[in-house]
C-alpha cells in the first residue's frame, strides 16, 4: 500500500470513529434527557453554590470527633474487607493460575467465582445483604469483601501467571512438592506485586465504602447522608474534607510503600 | 580473600546472611503485620447492632437462591427494563465521552514534555483532589447545586472520569518519542502543530483504549449512582426492587442484566488490553 492510500484510509477511519461517537452521544443524551447546553449553563451556578454553601464553620467543628469516629470505622472496615478477601483470593488465585493450578475444573471454578463477584456491582451486594443483615458494619464489610474477592482473585491470577513460570519449573525439576513450590517460589516472587494490589484495593474500598455506607446506613457514608438530608451543608463540607484528607494520606502512604517494594 | 568479601555479612556459623539490611523485606513484613493488626482491631470496633448471624445467614442464602434461580419481572415490563439499561449506558457514555474530551486538553497541560512545570503541577494537584472525593459525593453535591436530573449525575461522574483519564492520557503523552517533538520544534512548528501532527497520531489508539476502559468502569458507577443518588436507570430500579418492594425475583433479574452487560464490557476491554497494552499492568 502506498503512502497516499494509507493516509486516506487513516483519514476515513478517523471520520468513521468520530461519526459513531457523535451518533452515540446524541442517542445517549436523548435517552437520558441530558441537555449539554443546560448542563454547561448550570455549571457556574453550581460552582457558586458550592463555594457559598460548602464551607466549614466553627460550630460544625464540634461534630468533628463524631465524624472522625465514623471515618475510622469506615477505614477499618475497608482494610478488614481487603485483608480477609486477600486470604481467600490467594487460594483462588493459586487454583486459577495456569502455572500453579492443579486441575482445570478448580481453575474454571476460581475464575467463575471471581468473575461473578467482580461484575455484580458492590451496590447490588450491599442492597441484597442489607435485607437480612440489617443496618450494621457487617453488611458493608461483606459487600466490600465480595467485591474485593473478585478483583483480587483476578489480579493474583494475572500476577502468578506473569511472574513465576521459570522458578516453578526449576523447583519442579528438583522434585519439590506442590506446597514447597508455592511457598518457596510463587509467593516470594509475587509478594511485592500482590501487596501493591492489596494497597490499591484498600484505596478503592475506602471510596466505595462511602457509597455502601449511604445505602446501608453505616460509617462515614451514613454521616454524610444524615447531614445531607437535614440540609446541614457546613457539616457536609466537613465530612467531605475528612474523606478527602484521609484518602490522600492513604494514597501517599501506599505510594511510598510501592516505591520501596516494587 | 578475607578482605575482598568483608562487605558480605555472615552469621556466627559462617553462613552468608541474606536477610540483613534488606529494606524491601522489612517494609513488606511491616505492611503485612500492620494490616493484619488493623483487621483484628476492626472486628472489635465494628458496630454489631441488630445483627443475628444465625438468622441472617440462612435468610441471605434463601434470598440468593430465589434471586439466581427464579428471576422474574413483576413491577415493569421487559421493554421498560431494557429502556432503563439504556439510560444507565447513556449516562456512562456521556460521562465518558465528555470526560475524554476535557481530559485530553487537561492532559496536554499536565504532560511534562508539552507544558511548563508549574501548569503541570497545578493540574496534577487539582486532579488528585478531585479523585479523592468519592463519585457519589460529587453526584449528591451537584444534585443540590445543579438541580436533580441527569445533568447532576453526568457532571458528578464526569469529574472522576476526567481525573482518571488525565492521569492515563498524560502518561501516554509523556511516552511520545522525544526525537519527534524535537524534529518538529526544529522546523518551526508551533505547539498546536506538534499536538495535532505528532502527539495525537502516535497516541490515538491508546487514548481510545483508555477511554473504553473508563467506559467499563463508568457503567458500574452509573448503576451505583442510580441506586445511591437517584440518578435513574437500572440502578434505581434495583434499589426500588430490593428496598421498597422486597421482590427478590426482580432483584435477581436486574442483577443478571447488569452481570451480563458487565461481562460483555469486560471481555471487550480485555481484548483491547491484549492488543494495545501487551506488557503493562492496568489499574
Amino acid at each position: 500500500m502506498n503512502e497516499k492510500a494509507m493516509r486516506s484510509q487513516r483519514k476515513w477511519q478517523t471520520i468513521i470513529w468520530v461519526a459513531i461517537i457523535i451518533v452515540f452521544t446524541y442517542l445517549a443524551s436523548d435517552i437520558t434527557n441530558f441537555n449539554i447546553i443546560h448542563g454547561i449553563a448550570t455549571l457556574p451556578n453550581a460552582i457558586t453554590w458550592i463555594f457559598s454553601n460548602l464551607y466549614i464553620t466553627p460550630e460544625t467543628l464540634e461534630r468533628l470527633p463524631k465524624i472522625l469516629e465514623k471515618l475510622a470505622e469506615t477505614i477499618l472496615m475497608s482494610i478488614a474487607a481487603t485483608t480477609t478477601a486477600t486470604v481467600f483470593s490467594l487460594f483462588l488465585g493459586l487454583m486459577g493460575s495456569k502455572t500453579t493450578g492443579t486441575s482445570s475444573v478448580l481453575g474454571v471454578f476460581a475464575r467463575l467465582v471471581a468473575s461473578v463477584a467482580r461484575n455484580i456491582p458492590v451496590v447490588a451486594w450491599a442492597l441484597i445483604l442489607l435485607l437480612s443483615f440489617g443496618q450494621n458494619s457487617m453488611t458493608g464489610y461483606l459487600a466490600l469483601f465480595v467485591g474485593s474477592l473478585g478483583f483480587l482473585t483476578r489480579a493474583f491470577i494475572e500476577t502468578i501467571d506473569e511472574a513465576s513460570h521459570s522458578a516453578v519449573e526449576a523447583l519442579r525439576a528438583t522434585g519439590s512438592t506442590y506446597f514447597q513450590i508455592v511457598f518457596k517460589a510463587v509467593i516470594p516472587q509475587c509478594l511485592p506485586q500482590m501487596i501493591s494490589w492489596i494497597l490499591f484495593m484498600i484505596e478503592t474500598n475506602i471510596r466505595s465504602a462511602t457509597l455502601v455506607g449511604i445505602l446501608t446506613g453505616t460509617g462515614i457514608g451514613y454521616s454524610f447522608d444524615l447531614y445531607y438530608k437535614t440540609l446541614n451543608y457546613n457539616a457536609v463540607a466537613l465530612v467531605t474534607f475528612a474523606i478527602v484528607i484521609s484518602v490522600i494520606i492513604i494514597e501517599l502512604m501506599s505510594n511510598r510503600i510501592r516505591k520501596v517494594i516494587l | 580473600m578475607e578482605a575482598t568479601t568483608s562487605f558480605v555479612k555472615r552469621r556466627a556459623n559462617g553462613q552468608i546472611s541474606i536477610k540483613s539490611g534488606n529494606k524491601v523485606e522489612q517494609v513488606m513484613t511491616g505492611t503485612i503485620v500492620s494490616l493484619s493488626l488493623l483487621t483484628i482491631l476492626a472486628f472489635f470496633f465494628f458496630n454489631y447492632a441488630g445483627l443475628e448471624l444465625s438468622k441472617a445467614i440462612p435468610e441471605t442464602a434463601y434470598n440468593l437462591k430465589v434471586m439466581f434461580l427464579e428471576p422474574a419481572l413483576s413491577h415493569f415490563t421487559w421493554s421498560e427494563a431494557i429502556y432503563q439499561v439504556g439510560i444507565t449506558l447513556g449516562l456512562a457514555f456521556l460521562a465518558t465521552i465528555l470526560g475524554a474530551v476535557i481530559a485530553f486538553f487537561l492532559a496536554l497541560m499536565a504532560a511534562i514534555n508539552l507544558s511548563n512545570p508549574w501548569v503541570s503541577k497545578a493540574v496534577r494537584i487539582i486532579v488528585a483532589f478531585i479523585r479523592a472525593v468519592p463519585t457519589v459525593l460529587w453526584v449528591l453535591i451537584f444534585a443540590i447545586a445543579a438541580g436533580l436530573g441527569s445533568e447532576a449525575a453526568v457532571l458528578g461522574m464526569l469529574f472522576h472520569s476526567i481525573a482518571y483519564l488525565v492521569k492515563a492520557f498524560s502518561e501516554a503523552f509523556e511516552e511520545v518519542d522525544k526525537g519527534i517533538l524535537e524534529a518538529l520544534t526544529a522546523t518551526g512548528a508551533n505547539w498546536w502543530h506538534i499536538v495535532t501532527h505528532a502527539v495525537l497520531p502516535s497516541t490515538f489508539t491508546y487514548l481510545l483504549s483508555w477511554t473504553f476502559l473508563r467506559f467499563e468502569i463508568n457503567f458500574s458507577v452509573a448503576v451505583a449512582m442510580g441506586a445511591a443518588a437517584g440518578a435513574g436507570g437500572i440502578g434505581f430500579e434495583l434499589f426500588m426492587a430490593s428496598g421498597f418492594y422486597f421482590d427478590m425475583r426482580e432483584v435477581g433479574l436486574i442483577t443478571y442484566m447488569i452481570l451480563l452487560l458487565a461481562v460483555v464490557l469486560e471481555i471487550m476491554s480485555t481484548q483491547l488490553k491484549k492488543r494495545y497494552f501487551p506488557a503493562k499492568a492496568i489499574r
